[in-house]
């Protein structure tokens, strides 16, 4: 825990590029949080929920290691709505992939409220991605051979086992239900993937990312594939998501326009934060 | 819960994998027939093996025979008396059935067996296998009036019809002695100078061999030549029959042009046996017997082999009867034990008190052990092969699997970015090797079984298509392909190719559960 703490005190100043909104600065924030660390935890989980420090990540073309991320250093308030923009192949997919526990970093820790992430065990990861992650594609990613409900209740089937799932059926069809009517997509429940529109595909990975109700929810390029409105349509939802249910939002996208509904931006170029 | 949704969509979606299941359906399907097939013709043999000879059989080397059955029985029932339900004095002998067909004699080689048919009947079934109703239930060696059976028992209006049955018995006797006589009378009229015996036949080659009775009176005690019936004998063939004799069925049964079958001889027709005599060195002898029934226990080596008469009409003619005592000599003893009694620890005794170089002592299935034996190891290598079949079919599935793992890397990406871990996701593949294991077996064992229920008309279809012989009862043993299905086979045929199906998913299994997340979302 110590070790967390000053982490996040060193690189608070150098967190957020510009805070468009009405965050505590810098500073203040890492007084407060050295204060009240000890004890209150609530009030720790208020502030940066997801933290990381000098990410360093590195890919393998053969024998040449291709330096993706170098020494990335972010912070991610509770409640927040992070947009990451970046040229393609500056790494920003790469940094939501290790924020999101699906690939570890080559240096560098990541903490989610203050609990290191980067090193847990596989089942411990897979565990967080499941309930603590949610998380959205540019390419939707459903299971072609589930239907729109399927594949929203597919994370619960993951959850739980065959007998507690069964036991819960009917509660999480009705949750699963009431999800998809919020993105729109109750007339949709029976449809395959491939029966969708790509705005509709993405309103059902939403309602998917949100079925195990996630602290966190990690968007990568939610609208690249998408045309003008239906993009709306999604960062519509998503700032829905963000404003009403105070839902702590990672967004990554190029699209300037889309980064500009965010909160916050945070830059990347070249695998550093600018 | 995924997993088997999930498992079970592929199924749906995927027929090519399916495609890699029909070789462990006919796998199994062909273990199944096989095995079935092999078991119900171990059975049926063994059946009717038994049917013929009895538990244990104990046999005195050489044609001779030992003396005395009553003593050796009565220290057989000191020995293993517990165990004993019935015994029965036998004597075996090589011989000849000499039979006229038109002009022609036909000549067959057979085993003749002198049997006591009160008790002979206790020790083995072979009255079941009489072609005539009451000898079913009390064999007897008298010519019945009439009513043989004019199919085979068993398969009733199927089996094909058997032309003269319907004339069997004294019947077809009376007729033929009457056709006898008028030719007789005709030959007489036509030259009356020849003179012809009035009691034997045309030009019988047999004639002047007289009934084996008058020749054991001979004085020597050694039967040694065969006189003319003495005139004070009247021999009437339509009234009297000589000593009965039961022939096999396949010594007398040939086919028609339909499959029918036709008959050289009928009961009631007079067959000569000729046969050696017991005495060094043995002596040919013949006699004239009347068939009375036949034999068919299905088992074409018996049925083509065995003739059935008296013990004691053998032992006077062969010469086995001690003239100063009038104890008679016997080949061997057939001994029928209790139901359950240990049959090698019987034998093991038997062996034990009797010296092994005057007795030879064995149990029914070591009479037939090779025969056995090579069926059995038919079976087991046909297992091998079958399975090696299957596990062929394995290594197909292992392939396509493979392919159905790297069509879906995508999808084990999404799994496990949304939190399915690598056990999961492993479990996923697993269980579908599982299922499509289980359809295989499944569906192989639903074909194997209505195989096997119909494998007589298959084996038609298959006869009618190719135009030969596929089983032919004069080769193998049976007029029928028997069958017999084993429960417990078929659960070991299933949970092998199960397991086979599920080995060869492991592999795959393993790779989808180590894809990396990441790489496995990026992969298009």
């Amino acid at each position: 825990m110590s070790s967390s703490t000053s982490h996040v005190t060193d690189d608070a100043t150098t967190c957020s590029t510009d805070t468009p909104n009405t965050n505590p600065a810098p500073e203040s924030s890492s007084e407060i949080l050295r204060t009240w660390n000890a004890n209150e935890n609530s009030f720790r989980d208020s502030f940066f929920q997801i933290a990381a420090r000098s990410l360093h990540k590195n890919y393998h073309k053969g024998s040449n290691e291709i330096p993706v991320l170098r020494g990335v250093d972010i912070e991610i308030k509770e409640g927040e709505f992070l947009a990451i923009v970046g040229q393609s192949g500056c790494g920003k997919s790469t940094l939501l992939h290790l924020l999101g526990t699906l690939d570890r970093p080559d240096e560098g820790e990541i903490y989610l409220a203050d609990n290191r992430i980067d090193n847990l065990s596989a089942g411990a990861r897979d565990r967080l991605r499941n309930e603590t992650f949610g998380l959205i594609f540019q390419f939707y990613h459903l299971l072609p051979e589930l239907n729109a409900l399927g594949n929203v209740l597919l994370p619960l089937m993951i959850r739980h086992g065959f007998f507690g799932y069964l036991r819960q059926r009917r509660v999480f069809r009705k949750r699963a239900k009431e999800l998809l009517e919020k993105v729109q997509l109750s007339h949709r429940l029976k449809h395959k993937p491939r029966e969708l529109s790509g705005g509709e595909m993405q309103r059902t990975a939403i309602a998917r990312a949100l079925i195990n109700q996630p602290k966190v929810l990690l968007a990568d390029e939610p609208t690249g594939n998408l045309d003008r409105a239906a993009g709306q349509e999604i960062i519509g939802i998503l700032r829905n998501l963000n404003t009403s249910e105070n839902l702590t939002i990672v967004m990554v996208t190029h699209d300037e326009n889309i980064a500009r509904q965010a909160d916050r931006t945070v830059r990347l170029v070249e695998g550093q934060i600018e | 819960m995924y997993k088997l949704i999930l498992c079970w969509r592929y199924l749906q979606t995927r027929y090519i994998a399916l495609a890699s299941v029909i070789s462990v359906t006919l796998g199994v399907a062909t273990l199944i027939v096989v095995n079935s097939v092999m078991s119900g013709f171990t059975h049926e043999m063994q059946y009717r093996i038994h049917g013929i000879l009895s538990d244990l059989v104990f046999d005195g080397h050489g044609l001779e025979g030992f003396s005395d059955s009553r003593w050796h029985m009565e220290r057989i029932q000191k020995i293993i008396g517990d165990d004993i339900e019935a015994m029965t004095p036998t004597v075996h002998v090589p011989a000849m059935l000499n039979y006229r067909v038109g002009q022609r004699w036909v000549h067959r080689q057979v085993n003749f067996i002198g049997i006591d048919t009160k008790t002979y009947a206790q020790v083995s079934d072979c009255a079941n296998y009489l072609q005539h109703p009451k000898n079913r239930i009390e064999p007897s060696f008298q010519l019945r009036e009439g009513g043989y059976d004019l199919h085979d028992r068993e398969l009733e209006e199927e089996s094909p019809y058997r032309h003269g049955m319907e004339m069997a018995g004294w019947q077809h006797r009376r007729r033929l002695a009457t056709e006898e006589k008028a030719w007789l009378a005709a030959q007489k009229k036509n030259t009356p100078e020849l003179k012809v015996p009035e009691q034997v036949g045309r030009a019988d080659p047999f004639s002047g061999i007289d009934t084996p009775l008058r020749a054991a009176e001979s004085e020597e005690g050694v039967v040694q030549e065969w006189g003319p019936l003495s005139k004070s004998q009247v021999y009437d063939k339509a009234t009297q029959q000589e000593t009965g004799v039961i022939i096999g069925y396949a010594l007398a049964q040939v086919l028609g042009h339909e499959g029918d079958h036709y008959f050289l001889v009928l009961p009631g027709d007079d067959v000569k046996l000729t046969f050696p005599t017991a005495g060094t060195p043995p002596k040919a002898v013949s006699g004239s017997f009347t068939v009375v029934d036949f034999y068919q226990s299905k088992m074409s080596e018996y049925d083509s082999a065995f003739v059935f008469a008296p013990i004691e009409k053998l032992q006077e003619m062969r010469g086995m009867i001690d003239p100063s005592t009038g104890i008679a000599n016997v080949n061997s003893i057939q001994i029928k034990l209790r139901e359950g009694a240990d049959l090698e620890a019987a034998r093991d005794k038997l062996r034990g008190a009797f010296p092994p170089e005057i007795y030879a002592i064995s149990t029914w299935r070591d009479k037939q052990g090779p025969l056995l034996a090579a069926v059995q190891m038919e079976t087991a290598i046909l297992n091998i092969l079958l399975f090696l079949i299957i596990a062929v079919a394995g290594f197909g599935i292992l392939a396509i699997f493979f392919m159905i793992v790297v069509e879906k890397t995508k999808d084990i990406g999404i799994l496990k970015s949304l939190g399915a871990s690598g056990g999961g996701v492993m479990a996923i593949f697993l269980s579908y090797g599982l299922l499509l294991g289980s359809v295989g077996s499944g569906a192989g064992l639903v074909l194997g079984l209505l195989f096997v229920r119909n494998i007589d008309s298959v084996r038609k279809g298959v006869e009618w298509i190719s135009g030969q012989p596929v089983f032919d009862p004069s080769i193998y043993y049976f007029q029928q392909i028997p069958t017999l299905v084993d429960p417990q086979m078929i659960v070991w045929v299933i949970a092998g190719a199960m397991a086979i199906a599920v080995v060869a998913s492991v592999l795959p299994a393993l790779r989808a559960a180590r894809l990396h997340p990441v790489e496995a979302l990026r992969y298009e």
